[in-house]
């Protein structure tokens, strides 16, 4: 029989820190399962080694991280680094891979902690060589100093460009263009939002400044921009994109051997989707996320979701999602009773709502347009793995496989080693574009172990422990 | 009357008894609780296999063997069959005496399509191998095909002759209203003089409608698929002494099924894979393919499927009630009938002959010992 513990959190953001930060301060034991050498996640990946000069430069955002991972280090958690999970079933037995070792744990409750992941958006030519993720560019900065060595242009949505181009433009790295690909008109959509977005605290503000370093820099800013294309044979060598000027479209052409794109972040649910748990639509986001009760409770008993994984809520939120987690995992594992919980999570049931009150602001004003969602071109690529293009996810549905998961059995899209997790949202788009229903009528693919591969070796020395 | 036949079950058995009762010009409604496919008829490892059939099904195998090869001249399509051989690996003496043994089984019968080779001739059909092993049992007209595309090529051609399919229709209901079976479903009513009962892991609930209980068990069989690999291997490899089917399919990921079960909850249709056997299977692929060692897997699966205790299925007409006709109870190794066991259905069903002898499909099978018990109890309760 696998080892069982009572708290197992899978992941080490800002939710995952809390959570078991948290269930560790009130004597639970807990079990942190890392993918990442360190704690920190994503967004303060590589905080406790990071040399000063980077932090600095990471900005102050980046140094809250430092505090997170002190508090979680002093709670007696256990840390597991480098393990990562390739498997969570309803019974919440846990297969994780340490070391090149397989194994099955056993957990009371479980939390998921396992952030987000950024929104995967084909366009024609994303595959060529040279176009990368701007998170994963971050990534490369964040833990190892590696920037474009050319320059590069950055493309896409949301306020991550913005601070990946600011970073680049402190770390002295030349951005010959920063692409917005948001329609205009969200603008418009987004100003009956702003009061509430005003109250949240210093996004905005943060944002204004990254813009106006920016322009101080000299970095070309184009907003409403469309119609983005990779250009290259072998690896790409221009960007090629549609901008609005004064009601007239032109069509322009950067050269580049680097584009960045990121058209924000959907939460990761390959882990709650191969448990089974309920998952719904969030049209504010444009993404599936669990479907939780306020504590972070899913539909399947003993498992919980916090920060990203949630649903898209940033760092600090996921701290308030974390703590609650864990204080509801305290309540029912007998730690604490109902009324002490909801004492203890007073305060962060409210300053999540406080935080979180700048999401529809940003939701609007970040929205994709169906034309980003939607490739319109019939031979762009949509899963890499199996090198499935548009055209043919149209002529399946015409077909009579009218859902992503019929789609996904007939043209084994998202049965590749990514596991659907870079096409799924695509596929989805365009099935209920062609039934011109939204995609909310459709459930997301079944997703099978392992949800990241595991060689047979591995599986043959499978071991509990 | 809203057809001539209504078939419960889109899946393979219920889509190849619609095609050729179509065929036929009759009118046809099938009844599917999901889309086609769902359970057992998409997810199959999707073997086309003679070798080591139970001797009942020995001649349906070979039937519909000579029906898969000309597959595109009965659905339109190839349904992606490859048809290399299958061979069953003997690893010592003892597995060798046991081929052997089958093979001398399979010839008395009067059938030739098992033949034993020789080491040689294994490592030149199967180069990648594991040293120790010393022959095996060769069928050479087996073969694969994709279940899923094999699905959609007899739903189509079905549908291209008219039949009707009605997919998220869950039975609810089954009554006899004058002459007709009246199918309830939970979006409409269907009536038809002749109802067929083709619902694979659900197929005991309408027997037990039916009056006519059969002891029918759920198993999810297991499978798992790595990522792609450089062609290496034409064939499907079974071992003699070990769970395996061991093929790599057309875009070069392999698949490995060893028939080990996976957990099921029959009320949420659900599966959940059980990591220990699949390390078990996992073993026998490293002891028999070492070269496979490094390689990732990439999914893993399991299907909802009907298993008899005999292990062959049940075909033919109700024992209890008229114009009910059953096919279901494959027991994880129907994929390769389904053909054949459509052009027999419909041949029962039109009132002619079945090509083939049935009687050991018959699911009397199940109600003498349940007869006797009953009678037993009345005389008990007379005495």
């Amino acid at each position: 029989m696998p080892k069982s513990y009572a708290l197992v959190v899978i992941g080490a953001g800002p939710g995952g820190l809390c959570a078991a930060t948290t269930a560790a301060n009130w004597g639970l034991e807990v079990v942190v399962l890392d993918e990442q050498p360190a704690p920190g996640g994503q967004i303060y990946r590589a905080i406790a080694q990071s040399p000063p000069d980077r932090s600095a430069l990471l900005g102050t955002d980046y140094q809250h991280g430092a505090e997170l991972v002190q508090a979680f280090q002093a709670s007696g958690a256990q840390y597991w680094p480098e393990t990562s999970v390739w498997s969570l079933n309803a019974q919440r037995q846990i297969g994780i891979l340490r070391q090149g070792q397989a194994s099955l744990i056993q957990a009371k409750r479980v939390i998921v902690a396992s952030g987000a992941m950024e929104r995967p958006v084909p366009f024609p030519g994303w595959t060529l060589p040279g176009v990368m993720n701007a998170g994963a560019a971050q990534i490369l900065l964040k833990s190892a100093g590696v920037v474009p060595a050319d320059g590069t242009v950055i493309a896409g949505v949301g306020p991550l460009p913005l601070l990946v181009a600011w970073q680049y433009l402190r770390a002295g790295v030349g951005v010959k263009a920063i692409l917005e690909l948001s329609p205009l008109r969200n603008l418009w959509r987004a100003v009956p939002y702003l009061p509430g977005a005003l109250g949240a605290g210093d996004y905005l503000q943060r944002g204004l400044k990254y813009t106006l370093d920016l322009v101080r820099g000299r970095v070309p800013i184009h907003y409403g921009v469309s119609h983005l294309q990779a250009l290259g044979t072998d690896r790409i060598e221009a960007v090629s994109y549609g901008c609005d000027i004064l009601g007239v479209q032109r069509r322009k052409t950067v050269t580049t051997d680097s584009l960045l794109v990121h058209f924000g972040v959907i939460p990761r649910t390959n882990l709650t989707q191969a448990v089974g748990c309920q998952h719904i639509w969030d049209r504010g986001q444009q993404c599936w996320r669990s479907q939780l009760d306020r504590w972070g409770n899913t539909t399947v008993p003993g498992i919980a979701v916090v920060g990203d994984s949630a649903g898209i809520g940033g760092a600090r939120s996921a701290e308030h999602s974390g703590r609650l987690a864990a204080l509801e995992a305290a309540r029912s594992l007998g730690i604490m009773s109902a009324e002490e919980r909801d004492r203890q999570a007073h305060n962060d049931l409210n300053w999540m709502k406080r935080d979180l009150q700048v999401r529809p602001f940003l939701e609007a004003l970040y929205r994709l347009p169906d034309s980003l969602l939607i490739p319109a071109d019939d031979s762009t690529l949509v899963c890499r793995c199996e090198e499935i293009t548009a055209g043919q996810i149209r002529a399946a549905v015409r077909h009579g496989h009218t859902d992503p998961n019929r789609v996904k059995f007939y043209l084994r899209c998202g049965m590749g080693p990514c596991q659907g997790r870079q096409c799924a949202p695509t596929v989805a788009h365009v099935v209920a574009a062609e039934h011109k229903c939204p995609v909310s009528e459709f459930q997301p693919f079944r997703v099978r172990p392992p949800i990241r591969p595991l060689s047979i070796n591995q599986l043959a020395h499978l071991k509990d422990v | 009357m809203d057809a001539d036949v209504v078939i419960i079950g889109g899946g393979l058995m219920g889509s190849s008894t619609a095609l050729h009762l179509a065929m036929a010009d009759q009118r046809v409604i099938v009844l599917e609780k999901d889309s086609p496919g769902r359970h057992a008829s998409g997810v199959n490892a999707g073997g086309l296999r003679q070798l080591n059939r139970h001797p009942a099904e020995i001649p349906l195998a070979v039937v519909a063997a000579e029906m898969w090869r000309d597959i595109q001249s009965l659905v339109g399509s190839d349904c992606d069959v490859r048809l290399k051989g299958q061979v069953r690996v003997a690893e010592n003496e003892a597995d060798m005496h046991k081929l052997e043994a089958r093979a001398t089984l399979v010839q008395s019968l009067g059938f030739d399509h098992e033949q034993i080779i020789e080491r040689d001739r294994l490592f030149q059909l199967v180069p990648a191998v594991a040293p120790h092993c010393v022959g095996g049992l060769y069928t050479a007209g087996d073969g694969f095909a994709r279940p899923y595309h094999a699905l959609t090529a007899f739903r189509h051609k079905a549908e291209s002759l008219g039949v009707v399919y009605r997919t998220g229709c869950r039975v609810t209901a089954l009554d006899r209203v004058g002459g007709d079976w009246r199918v309830v479903t939970e979006q409409s009513r269907v009536e038809a003089p002749i109802l067929v009962n083709c619902a694979g892991a659900w197929a005991d609930k309408v027997c037990t409608d039916l009056g006519e209980p059969v002891p029918l068990e759920v198993g999810a069989p297991m499978m798992m698929v790595t990522e792609r690999l450089p062609h290496f291997l034409d064939l499907v490899v079974g071992a003699a002494s070990r769970k395996l089917s061991f093929k790599q399919m057309q875009n070069g990921t392999v698949l490995i099924g060893g028939a080990h079960l996976a957990a099921h909850d029959m009320a949420q249709e659900a599966t959940d894979i059980n990591f220990a056997k699949l390390s078990e299977s996992s073993r026998t692929v490293l002891a028999l393919f070492p070269r496979m060692a490094q390689v990732r897997i990439v999914r893993t699966w399991a299907g909802l499927e009907a298993f008899m205790p005999d292990r062959i299925p049940v075909i033919g007409p109700s024992a209890k009630v008229p114009n009910v006709f059953h096919a279901f109870g494959f027991s994880a190794h129907g994929f390769q009938l389904s053909p054949v066991v459509g052009r027999i259905m419909a041949q029962l069903i039109l009132g002619q002959k079945s090509e083939i002898a049935i009687e050991p499909f018959a699911i009397q099978r199940f109600q003498v010992a349940d007869d006797m018990q009953s009678s037993e109890r009345v005389r008990a309760i007379a005495s």
